[in-house]
């Protein structure tokens, strides 16, 4: 429990005082180049294409809970 | 100035509630959720003021289904977003489930959705109600996630719930209605690795429970009794469905200004499902206006346990307790690639908008079947095939999405 808490503390503690990427060297992950779902509404489109096409299911990314429709 | 702000902040916080008590390791829970709270220095944000206008449309298959999407999103008293979602699939359907043992028909899908999400500092709570209405299924879905900022806003974790409850009915018969019961459970980390690489992990698991099958689809059995040497009767399905999927993705900013993206997801679940799915897309800017986007994804699935193209009625292993043969649930593959181009522009003068653009999106798929066969060439080519010899089923599909965002 003990070594729980210090590594948790560490990690937490460690990253907060220094996060390894600065603010100010973010700009290209602030790049919407960089985003993984730019347009939210085509996105859910794209998922309900492969969910009513493929057997699999879930993890797709994003918000919301999907819809149960057929 | 901002950071000043937020060191005394916390300095305050820290004060009140006595740390160096808090810290000790006979009370880690306490500590470490103090720690989560307190390693926020920037703040999450809400999505953009957005609204999207999108006009979609598969066809594939014998299927062509199109419609619009119009998505709006505005923020409120700058801790909430509030988003509204209306959506409607035309339906016209031949396709070669329908083909077989059914008449085409035309039907309509309309689906709402309302979301609320709330910030505050980095933890952002967003909920939302989706119903969706067919002459013959309604689907109803209520979702609460929570996602929260931390490591200097390098990660994110997401942690969501959705509950949903539909109604199943069935096309000239007034007294069938079925019900079926959802859980969905997904979490999400996001990790900034470096200033030009980002990944994400998720796991989702959804529970279904209730009539699960599709009422108008059918089986295959041998009978040679018949003209066609088969004939059809209806699916049994199990009434529960676990499932999970894990999905990583990744994208990396390129020494130019370009970025690549990798997704792959795994799936299994209880009806013996596995698949697994891949995807490699290209994003490049030119100019400060255009983006282009190409892409492949691969996709690949195993049967399900209860999956048969054609029951022999004298073979015991065949005449289990469930049937289907949804080619959905037949060993399969597909590949698809696509390409996009978007054109984006700010407005020049002062006023409510501050953006436009408009972008197409191409997909085109190609699905191959391993064990779910062609039943039409029966009526194409009447005598040339054996039962259980027709050629394997294959169709392509193309995916258009065109669309219209304004942001304010």
């Amino acid at each position: 429990m003990k070594f729980t808490f210090i590594v948790f503390t560490l990690l937490l503690s460690g990253c907060q005082l220094e996060p390894w990427v600065k603010p100010y060297e973010r700009d290209n992950l602030a790049d919407p180049i960089m985003a993984f779902s730019r347009d939210a509404a085509s996105s859910t489109y794209m998922h309900h294409v492969y969910q009513a096409r493929e057997g699999a299911r879930g993890a797709e990314g994003g918000g919301g809970g999907g819809c149960g429709c057929n | 100035m901002v950071q000043k702000a937020a060191a005394a902040v916390v300095a305050v916080v820290i004060k009140k509630m006595k740390i160096s008590k808090m810290l000790r390791p006979s009370n880690p829970v306490t500590a470490v959720l103090f720690l989560l709270m307190v390693t926020s220095v920037q703040s999450a944000v809400l999505p953009e003021d957005r609204t999207e206008a999108l006009y979609h449309r598969y066809e594939g298959g014998g299927m062509v289904i199109d419609g619009p999407s119009v998505l709006v999103r505005k923020a409120v008293a700058e801790k909430f977003s509030v988003s509204a979602n209306y959506y409607i699939d035309n339906v016209s359907a031949a396709s070669i489930d329908v083909l077989a043992n059914a008449s085409p028909y035309i039907e309509k899908r309309n689906e709402y959705t309302l979301g609320l999400d709330y910030l505050t500092q980095k933890t952002t709570v967003s909920t939302s109600f989706t119903n969706s209405t067919e002459n013959d299924y309604e689907a109803n879905t209520a979702y609460l996630g929570v996602s929260q900022d931390f490591f200097g806003d390098l990660s994110s974790l997401n942690i969501g719930y959705a509950k949903g409850w539909d109604t199943v009915g069935k096309r000239g018969d007034l007294n069938f209605e079925e019900h079926i019961n959802r859980h969905n459970f997904k979490v999400d980390w996001t990790q900034v690795l470096t200033k030009n690489w980002i990944a994400s992990i998720g796991v989702n698991t959804v529970t279904d429970e209730g009539y699960l099958n599709n009422p108008y689809r059918v089986v295959r059995i041998l009978d040679p009794s018949t003209g066609l040497g088969f004939r059809y009767q209806t699916e049994v399905y199990p009434e529960t469905r676990t499932t999970t999927a894990v999905a990583i993705r990744t994208m990396y900013y390129l020494p130019y200004r370009a970025s690549i993206k990798f997704e792959a997801r795994k799936f299994g679940g209880t009806w013996g499902i596995e698949s697994s799915n891949y995807e490699l897309a290209y994003i490049h800017p030119y100019g400060d206006h255009w983006i282009f986007e190409g892409k492949f994804r691969s996709y690949s699935q195993t049967e399900a346990d209860f999956y048969r193209d054609l029951i022999d009625p004298t073979d015991p292993s065949q005449n289990t307790q469930f049937v289907a043969r949804d080619k959905e649930m037949s060993a399969f593959s597909n590949i698809s690639y696509g390409f996009g181009v978007s054109y984006e522009k700010e407005f020049n003068s002062p006023g409510i908008f501050k953006k436009f653009g408009v972008t197409l999106n191409m997909d085109f798929f190609s699905f191959e079947f391993d064990n779910f066969r062609n039943v039409l060439v029966h009526d194409t080519n009447p005598g040339e095939y054996a039962v259980g010899q027709e050629p394997l089923y294959a169709f392509d599909a193309t995916v258009t999405r065109l669309f219209f965002s304004i942001w304010y």
